[in-house]
């Protein structure tokens, strides 16, 4: 579903991802894990096609980035730690727009099934603005799956939540996975991604330095295996 | 799907994408009107300044009654009024995109970018005619002079679209930046300087009742501006709001 080859990305003399090569297949739920400047959100930025890779092959669901962006948009939902909502929109207006801007048919009912996904039905007609920025990151989640998308980008979701709203953005998350939705999430998070990944990803300076598959390892090595990868890159 | 098999897709009708290039300029135009409405940031910030301006040149130029009247004093300051009041209104029109991601948002959608140029330019381009329309009878009260001239409603028109056209896409371009504030003006007032002259000029025409023959060139350089820098916009608005 997502191929990545010799993925360079620099940012005038500063060399940020090195060569990064990434496989993702249809279906996985992948962690990119990685210390503050490894090149998490950059690489997610690169996918998302809101960046353009200085060097390198991009592929995802069989188009090329960045020749073929408008496809990979179709098909890609994106969730950062900003919101990507308007304040002075109501959540289902919030929904509306978006869900124009995509093109999504049947758009009242689709906005209906979304909010109700995200549980916030009751609070549909409030101003996003009004909302706790846990209630904001799902409504973010619902904004990101409202047109259906193959692919999921989440980039740090769980900054700035509290654990109540942590563990219900959880909730959102493996809903979404169940789905059969192919997801990369960064995070730093280790014990928050053991619960959700299905493959963990160590990013360091620039590139994947170890890969390793839920079954290939207990939930209580993660740690030391993400040291590992640290020092060995 | 393998990628042959994404290739064999029917790609999208000529007619298909003009529909969705509509559908996504609409989308962004009823976005920016109904957080507006709700809100009225903007529209006050500019209205507000708009009529301080009236105000200070109101005093400033303590001249007598037949000065205070002359055409070329009129124009002057109306477009005075007009561009440092739209300068505010591009810079929060952008600074909304900006602040909470939501420019990210605009550009993940699977939409030719330059809907969302245009979106944000017709956005722009109401509020600017919302404000001018309520400062010209302020003005032409408090100046006393007749402002409710059709040529003039022509000339503000065209002028305030050239002005849209260049700021829309300087704004984006700016508000990427720290200092955007700052920035837009230093950007902005030298290219938008032909349209400011025109429109001064045309403006004065208008107001002294001169001959259609000496306004037509400042008219003809307002529309060649417009177009001209509305196909510039809508060729590079992709390259500047990339990373």
């Amino acid at each position: 579903m997502i191929r990545v080859r010799k993925l360079i990305k620099r940012f005038g003399l500063k060399t940020v991802l090195r060569g990064l090569d990434f496989e993702v297949d249809q279906g996985e739920f992948v962690a990119l894990l990685g210390p503050n400047g490894a090149g998490k959100t950059t690489f997610l930025r690169i996918l998302a096609s809101l960046s353009r890779p200085s060097m390198g092959g991009v592929n995802i669901a069989g188009y090329r980035l960045p020749d073929q962006a408008a496809m990979v948009r179709r098909r890609l939902g994106v969730v950062s730690h900003q919101p990507l909502l308007y304040g002075d929109l109501t959540a289902e207006e919030n929904l509306q727009f978006y869900g124009r801007m995509y093109g999504v048919k049947d758009l009242s009912v689709r906005v209906k099934e979304v909010l109700a996904l995200v549980g916030l039905t009751t609070r549909r007609r409030d101003l996003v603005r009004t909302f706790s920025r846990g209630m904001q990151q799902r409504l973010a989640i619902g904004r990101a799956v409202l047109h259906d998308p193959e692919v999921m980008l989440f980039d740090e979701p769980h900054t700035g939540l509290d654990q109540d709203a942590s563990a219900m953005l959880d909730a959102v998350l493996q809903e979404v996975a169940a789905r059969g939705r192919t997801v990369v999430m960064t995070s730093h998070d280790l014990a928050r991604a053991a619960d959700l990944a299905s493959r963990f990803d160590v990013i360091s300076r620039g590139v994947i330095g170890a890969s390793v598959k839920r079954e290939e390892i207990e939930p209580n090595d993660l740690l030391a295996f993400y040291r590992g990868a640290l020092q060995e890159t | 799907m393998t990628i042959e098999q994404q290739s064999a897709l029917p790609s999208e009708s000529a007619s298909g994408k003009a529909a969705g290039f509509l559908r996504a300029m609409g989308a962004v135009v009823w976005k920016d009107l109904s957080a507006e409405l709700r809100s009225r940031e903007l529209i006050s910030a500019m209205l507000v300044f708009a009529l301080l301006v009236i105000l200070i040149f109101n005093f400033a130029l303590d001249l007598d009654p037949a000065t205070r009247r002359e055409p070329t004093i009129t124009a002057g300051v109306l477009w005075v009024i007009f561009v440092f009041a739209g300068t505010l209104g591009l810079n929060r029109s952008m600074a909304v995109e900006k602040d909470r991601g939501c420019m990210d948002g605009l550009l993940l959608a699977p939409v030719d970018r330059s809907a969302i140029y245009f979106g944000k330019v017709l956005g722009n381009l109401v509020f600017m005619l919302m404000v001018e329309i309520i400062v010209l009878p302020i003005y032409s009260l408090l100046y006393n002079v007749n402002l409710f001239n059709p040529g003039l409603l022509v000339v503000i028109i065209l002028g305030s679209i050239g002005y849209v056209a260049v700021g829309t896409l300087l704004a984006a371009m700016a508000v990427q930046a720290r200092t955007r504030d700052i920035l837009l003006p230093i950007l902005l007032f030298p290219v938008v300087l032909p349209v400011i002259l025109a429109a001064v000029k045309a403006s004065t025409g208008f107001l002294d009742g001169s001959e259609m023959s000496l306004i037509r060139p400042w008219l003809n350089l307002l529309i060649a501006y417009d177009i001209i820098f509305s196909a510039v916009a809508f060729m590079v608005f992709d390259y500047v709001v990339e990373e």
